[in-house]
């Protein structure tokens, strides 16, 4: 079975993210940027799966500017195979990145294919779903555990109320939760070794896909700050505080 | 405008997010109905019914329909979203799980989150863990919304609205519901709560969680933890907040033992009151705390539970 992975390059979680003073987005220059932490969860489970002997072969697909090979290169530094390179400099909204890795999927014919549940840049959690709806597959989102059973899975995944397992028929769509797995460093040999493994580079238009704008940012600000209070002395200060002053018990 | 919102319920009863979300509907202004799919759900129905502001319940009741799994309720969605011009669920696991296909299959994008109706297509939301407010427009003839519920007031319940059968029965055949383990518990629920009490790692384990659970008691509240006290296996995913656990908002927060990563204040910071006790000083939660009490928390929250 071949397993497609995604992976975002996004601003590392680390950096404390400003605003543009004019309002027009986030500032990126000169900030870190890392791949998206739900996608590093998706590529260890796919590793863990050839390491498993379930996948045969692991595909892993990035898709904007060119510095997105350098995750795509993580990831084969990780133990993916090999790279797709889907090539823009635009801006692509959820909807757009669906349809984009559909025509993937059509061409690669995976059995599985896995994304994190939600990129921590734009926190829109909605790629995988779209793509699930696009190619018909059935989804297993938030997961916390996949079990491959012949032509089934059996996907546990993170709900409101706890856990909840599906079963579903192959292929299917999977997205990550944080509790999945912990993904491994890669190995300097590894890292040495990924630079030689095939990338490729495709566009927009060769993969013949047309993508159109549903929707216009206006505007980026920061939220209200939020002020800083006290430090109470002992409990009975704080429990005085909350019910005289705050009324909140 | 015709809203549809998407309810949120367990077959047996309507859950508050629904309420949230109805309001979200609302400002945006124009005739609501709400879709309740479920299995044996009349009772749900009849709850919904009673929303204010809601002219017509849609209530799809067929085995197919129990879990809600996405593959069949995208069909049943797209089918009733005909003549719609925004079909809304409020941001939970169940929503977030489903409307994005929904948004797919009608060719339009999904706005995920909205905090706030600037107008009938223009949304403000949170992005980078909330650390930058986006306004978004849609330039969709339908828009697909999900709803910060903590943003939005529980709509009443004096409304009369018609109940309406929907027939169609979409099962794709792709996906079952196998088991779920659901943690079962007296107290309110961690999104509607109005008192939160969270434990991270310096709890220790999870027996101390005893300790909070005391607190808990004499407050009404609810239990919450960080990710790493999930991830150290002392209490159940469901209890996470942050920006990829629950997003929380209540009158009260109590912080205990958390250090206030950028992630956990994601999910709480909108919290009226937050209370912060910490053996270090320095955490960086006392930095958005309203009451910071710097304690060893083994014997702080005894203390703070007999004061009570
Ligand atoms: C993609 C991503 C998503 C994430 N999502 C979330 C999320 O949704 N929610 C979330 O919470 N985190 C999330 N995190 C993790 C987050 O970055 C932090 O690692 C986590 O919140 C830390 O949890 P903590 O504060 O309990 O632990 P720590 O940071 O280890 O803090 C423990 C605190 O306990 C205090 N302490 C220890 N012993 C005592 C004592 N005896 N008395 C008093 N105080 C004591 C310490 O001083 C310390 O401040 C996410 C991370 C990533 C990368």
């Amino acid at each position: 079975m071949k397993v497609l992975v995604t992976v975002k390059r996004v601003i590392d979680y680390n950096v404390k993210v400003r605003v543009k003073s004019d309002n027009s987005g986030v500032d990126l220059s000169n900030v870190k940027m890392a791949m998206n932490p739900f996608c590093e969860i998706a590529v260890e489970e796919a590793i863990r799966l050839k390491e498993a002997g379930i996948a045969t072969e692991v595909v892993v697909v990035s898709l904007g500017v060119k510095a997105c090979q350098e995750q795509l290169r993580t990831a084969l530094a990780l133990g993916a195979d090999r790279a797709i390179h889907v090539e823009t400099d635009q801006e692509l909204e959820s909807l757009n990145v669906a349809k984009l890795l559909a025509k993937v999927i059509e061409e690669e014919q995976p059995g599985m294919v896995i994304l994190g549940k939600q990129a921590i840049d734009t926190d829109n959690n909605q790629t995988g779903q779209m793509l699930a709806a696009l190619t018909g597959m059935p989804q297993g989102t938030f997961a916390s555990k996949i079990v491959v059973d012949g032509d089934k899975a059996l996907v546990t995944r993170e709900v409101d109320g706890g856990l909840q397992t599906v079963e579903l028929n192959m292929p299917i769509i999977a997205t990550t939760d944080l509790r999945l797995n912990e993904p491994r460093y890669a190995s300097l040999p590894n890292i040495m070794k990924a630079k030689r493994k095939p990338l490729v580079v495709k566009t927009i238009e060769e993969l013949g896909v047309s993508i159109k704008d549903h929707t216009k940012l206006l505007s980026v600000t920061p939220p209200p700050e939020r002020q800083g209070g006290i430090k109470v002395a002992d409990v009975a200060e704080l429990v005085d505080k909350l019910k005289n002053e705050a009324k909140v018990i | 405008m015709s809203i549809l919102v998407i309810a949120e319920h367990d077959n047996e009863s309507l859950k508050s997010a629904t309420l949230n979300t109805v309001t979200a509907a609302l400002a945006i202004g124009g005739d609501v109905s709400v879709l309740v799919a479920g299995s044996q759900c009349q009772s749900v129905a009849e709850a919904a019914a009673k929303i204010s502001g809601v002219s017509k319940v849609l209530v799809a009741d067929n085995a197919v329909y129990e879990r809600q799994l996405a593959e069949n309720m995208l069909p049943l969605i797209v089918e009733l979203a005909a003549g719609k011009t925004h079909l809304l669920a409020p941001a939970t696991t169940s929503g977030k799980n489903i409307m994005p296909g929904v948004a797919a299959l009608l060719d339009v994008a999904q706005i995920s989150e909205i905090i706030s109706v600037e107008s009938a297509d223009v949304f403000e939301r949170p992005i980078y863990a909330g650390n930058a407010i986006a306004k978004v427009q849609s330039l969709d003839a339908v828009k697909v919304l999900t709803v910060r519920t903590t943003a939005f007031d529980e709509a009443e319940l004096t409304g009369a609205a018609s109940i309406e059968v929907v027939a169609s029965v979409c099962d794709a055949g792709n996906s079952r519901f196998v088991g779920e383990e659901v943690a079962v518990s007296e107290r309110p629920e961690l999104t509607s709560a109005k008192v939160i009490i969270s434990g991270g790692r310096g709890m220790g384990n999870g027996e101390n969680f005893a300790l909070l659970e005391a607190v808990a008691d004499k407050l009404g509240a609810a239990v919450g933890a960080s990710r790493a006290a999930v991830d150290a296996g002392f209490v159940s995913n469901d209890m996470q907040v942050g920006q990829t656990g629950k997003i929380v908002a209540p009158d009260l927060y109590i912080a205990v033992g958390i250090s206030g990563a950028i992630q956990h204040l994601a999910g709480m910071k909108d919290s009226k009151v937050i209370v912060a006790i910490n053996k270090d000083e320095e955490a960086p939660i006392f930095s958005i705390a309203d009451y910071g009490l710097v304690a060893d928390l083994f014997e702080a929250v005894p203390e703070l539970e007999a004061k009570l």
